[in-house]
């Protein structure tokens, strides 16, 4: 059942001249969550930017090596728009739309020109109910999607994304803006996610990493120390660099 | 001891000082507005809206065609003016933050705002009216489009940057092109704030007067044609308040009451605006 | 995706690049035309000596700009004069002493006053505040300075409500929103913790200001002035109702006089030959020049204070 996703080969990436990513080898599994853990700083968010080349935003930034999405490097394609309805984000706050909650979900769908009024409906229920978030807000699709919680507004901003369908979504760190309460709730929907979708995320909470995922990656100085199954990351590294973290007897 | 006595008088007085020149700010405040309003408003009667000045010496007449004139002339200037300031502000907050050239705009248009509006009216003056030959409400417009544009942009570009950098790059990341992240969610978002600035500009720029002097002038005539000579309320206020008729004095004071109205309405319903914003 | 998202894209880019660009072409523009416009003065005329020369005789075809030089800087030093302390003394007030309640209710009626339009002063100028200085205020200053020697010749002549002293007041007004609106930004700036080490030591909240608010904020407040000092060069309408047009340099305050907007004002449209409008056009890109120097030096002082 373990299909590959993405491989990523070789990847190094510069802000200007500055190295912050060193020559990189991972493969993300299909309907699994991956984790990415390591100190801050450690290049984590820059890593996971690379995915839906966040990094092309800016002037100067530089990426050298693969990333293989079904076969195909990523890191050539010219076109983005198309590259990012295949690779969702969610950010570490939560960033709802100032529109209703209704075209917040709908957004991906009228950006990908679906503009058949019962398709939007019907997919933008599915999403929501996806994202847990259904009951909650089935009665006021039209408010303002500022108007929810912030655990809301992250079930939102992932029911979003969920809306078109992508191949993989990115996590940013998705719960350190968010309480227990909506964190918990959070990292069961994601248990629940990686059956219609792969999740990549950082996080800098271990035990997230440890409840969540199947594979762990932990990076350190922008290298890649580790990758594994998590339970081996979490009971039997190889690396001593991974131990010291995992065990917290680090720095 | 005695020192001690010595500073606490000193700071007593000080800040009584301080109190004091804050009262002298508000009284200027209160003395001018209140003048005007007093002088203003016996001068207000509906022949004031309804005619077009009698001719001069002659009592009687109004103001109708420097209302329309200054309405149509102000429009123009919107027409050009918003656009231009609203696109050129959306660049520098959006495509053009952070580079050199949108630096040096943003810079230059912020002098451009304390700038004398006079130079900006001789200088359309001669951009289009000696060209033309003649004066003319389009060069009027022109004028004060080119003094509205900077603030508009100013106000545009620190409205555009309120709106926080990830919600942008979470609409990138849904793989909307930037033209989209700006009109569905930049401007949505800034929308209050964006149709605030973009009212108080254009409230500021509609009681110019100096940069008018040399392009629209003016003219006693009701005219829809902004190909020619189009009168104003604020040019016929000084040519009226410095000519030697009290009837001509009253007209004046008729049209700053009417000046001030229009400047404290817009500047009420502004905060009133802005302070809905900051709630949300 | 299609091609044309990216199509529509760089032209909305496109757009907004020429609008932000019509900014540096205004400037440019105007400047090259001003200077063209004045080519024939400036070839007559020279620049030092049209700089100082006080003559400005239409029908002799003579033209100086010292007149209108000499009336755009003393009205604007009489309105900073009068305009600072109360500015600075108004932010005093509104950052340090103003409940809390009333703070943004005082700042918006202070910042009012810069919403005013210059017409309207120009309008209470002439009508109300020129008799008040005719009837009481001049000949009450005349009372107290005529007989102090030297300070005297700033009060000479017939108390008529219309000169430069009149005009100072007026340009006070309107720029001091400028200074107090800046002002207050940067006293806010001050670190708490350098009021609070300031009170431990003891100090009077007078002391406080007066040490470690003040000084903190020259820069702030310099700048503040340059940019007010750069709007009252150029005002036009507001001073045009109560200097008269006189371009004769009298040493008193209570003398008309005149500035370059003024002069711009009353003359552009009557100029009925080519030397007349060039020197007018001369005069404008003096104003021009001081006014972007102004307000650039002000610009490079907030740019510094930022960082
Ligand atoms: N935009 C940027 N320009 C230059 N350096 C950056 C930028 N963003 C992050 N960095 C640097 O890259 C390194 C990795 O950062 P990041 O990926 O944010 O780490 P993490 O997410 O693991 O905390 C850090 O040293 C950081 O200082
Ligand atoms: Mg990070």
């Amino acid at each position: 059942m373990s299909d590959v996703l993405i491989e990523v080969k070789h990847l190094n990436f510069y802000y200007g001249s500055v190295k912050v990513l060193k020559d990189i080898n991972l493969n993300v599994e299909k309907n699994n969550i991956t984790a990415l853990i390591g100190p801050s700083g450690c290049g984590k968010t820059t890593f996971l930017r690379c995915f839906n080349r966040m990094h092309d935003l800016y002037k100067g930034n530089r990426y050298e090596g693969e990333i293989l999405l079904n076969g195909e490097n990523l890191l050539k394609t010219q076109d983005l728009i198309a590259l990012r309805s295949k690779v969702g984000m969610v950010f570490q706050k939560p960033t709802p739309f100032p529109m209703s909650i209704f075209d917040n979900v709908a957004y991906g769908l009228k950006l990908k020109g679906i503009k058949k009024k019962s398709e939007v409906e019907d997919i933008v229920e599915r999403s929501l109910m996806q994202a847990a978030l259904w009951d909650e807000v089935k009665d006021k699709l039209s408010s303002p999607a500022t108007s929810l919680s912030g655990g809301q507004q992250q079930r939102l901003v992932i029911a979003r994304a969920l809306a078109v369908e992508p191949d993989i979504i990115l996590f940013d760190e998705p719960t350190s803006a968010l309480d227990p309460i909506a964190t918990a709730k959070i990292e069961e929907l994601l248990t629940h996610l990686k059956d219609i979708t792969t999740i990549l995320i950082v996080t800098h909470n271990m035990q997230q990493a440890a409840r969540v995922s199947e594979y762990t990656a932990f990076m350190f100085q922008g290298e890649l120390i580790e990758f594994d199954r998590t339970e081996k990351i979490f009971t039997n590294p190889r690396e001593e660099l991974t131990e010291k973290y995992i065990t917290g007897r680090f720095g | 001891m005695r020192i001690e006595k010595k500073r606490k008088i000193k700071n007593y007085i000080a800040l009584s000082l301080a109190t004091l020149t804050a009262i002298i700010g508000l009284f200027w405040l209160v003395f001018i507005l209140t003048s005007i309003l007093i002088k203003g408003l016996s001068a207000i009667n509906l022949s004031l809206f309804l005619n077009d000045p009698a001719p001069p010496g002659i009592p009687g007449g109004g103001l109708r065609c420097a209302f329309i004139g200054q309405l149509i002339i102000t429009i123009l200037a919107c027409i050009i003016g918003v656009p231009i300031g609203v696109l050129g502000g959306t660049f520098l907050a959006e495509y053009g933050r952070n580079n050199k050239l949108s630096g040096l705009v943003s810079a230059l248009a912020d002098m451009m705002t304390s700038f004398p509006s006079i130079v900006v009216g001789v200088f359309v003056y001669t951009l289009v009216v000696r060209p033309m030959g003649h004066f003319s409400g389009y060069a009027g417009a022109l004028a004060l489009a080119i003094i509205m544009i900077p603030i508009i942009l100013r106000t545009t570009e620190e409205t555009l940057k309120l709106i926080p950098w990830e919600l942008r790059e979470a609409a990138f990341a849904l793989g909307a092109p930037y033209y989209l992240v700006i009109k569905d969610v930049v401007y949505r978002g800034a929308a209050t704030g964006l149709f605030t600035g973009i009212m108080l500009s254009i409230a500021r720029v509609a009681v110019e007067t100096a940069p008018l002097l040399f392009t629209s002038f003016n003219n006693s005539f009701l005219t829809l044609n902004p190909n020619q000579p189009m009168p104003s309320l604020t040019v016929t206020i000084y040519q009226y308040a410095m000519g030697p008729y009290p009837d001509w004095h009253r007209l004046a004071w008729g049209a700053s009451f009417v000046i001030v109205i229009f400047v404290l309405l817009f500047n009420i319903a502004g905060r009133f605006f802005i302070k809905k914003r900051l709630k949300k | 995706m299609d091609s044309s998202v990216y199509l529509k894209d760089k032209l909305f880019r496109r757009l907004g690049l020429f609008s932000s660009l019509t900014i540096i072409i205004i400037c440019i523009l105007m400047f090259v035309v001003l200077f063209i416009y004045s080519y024939p003065a400036i070839k007559q005329f020279g620049v030092v000596h049209f700089i100082l020369s006080d003559t400005w005789n239409p029908v002799k075809k003579v033209f100086g700009g010292a007149s209108a030089i000499y009336g755009t800087i003393t009205t604007t030093l009489l309105a900073l004069f009068f305009a600072i302390p109360l500015s600075v003394g108004i932010a005093i007030f509104i950052t340090q002493l103003c409940p809390e309640k009333l703070k943004s209710y005082f700042s918006n009626a202070i910042e009012l006053l810069a919403s005013i339009p210059s017409i309207i002063y120009g309008m209470w100028g002439l009508f109300t505040l020129a008799p008040i200085m005719r009837i009481y205020v001049e000949p009450l200053l005349q009372k107290i300075f005529l007989p102090i020697p030297y300070v005297r010749y700033l009060f000479t002549g017939t108390p008529l409500g219309i000169d430069l002293l009149t005009a100072g007041v007026v340009l006070s007004i309107m720029i001091i929103p400028f200074i107090t609106s800046i002002a207050r930004d940067t006293f806010e700036l001050v670190p708490k913790e350098l009021k609070e080490s300031a009170y431990a030591m003891g100090a009077t909240k007078w002391e406080m200001i007066k040490d470690v608010i003040l000084p903190y904020s020259r820069v702030g407040v310099l700048s503040g002035i340059i940019i007010a000092a750069g709007r009252a060069l150029g005002e036009t309408m507001a001073v045009a109702f109560v200097l008269g047009n006189d371009h004769n340099i009298h040493l008193s305050l209570l003398k008309s006089s005149t500035t370059i907007s003024v002069t711009l004002a009353n003359e552009f449209t009557e100029a009925d030959f080519r030397l007349y409008i060039s020197s007018l056009f001369y005069l404008a890109f003096i104003l021009f020049i001081m006014s972007f120097t102004a307000l650039g030096i002000a610009k490079f002082f907030l740019g510094k204070m930022r960082k």
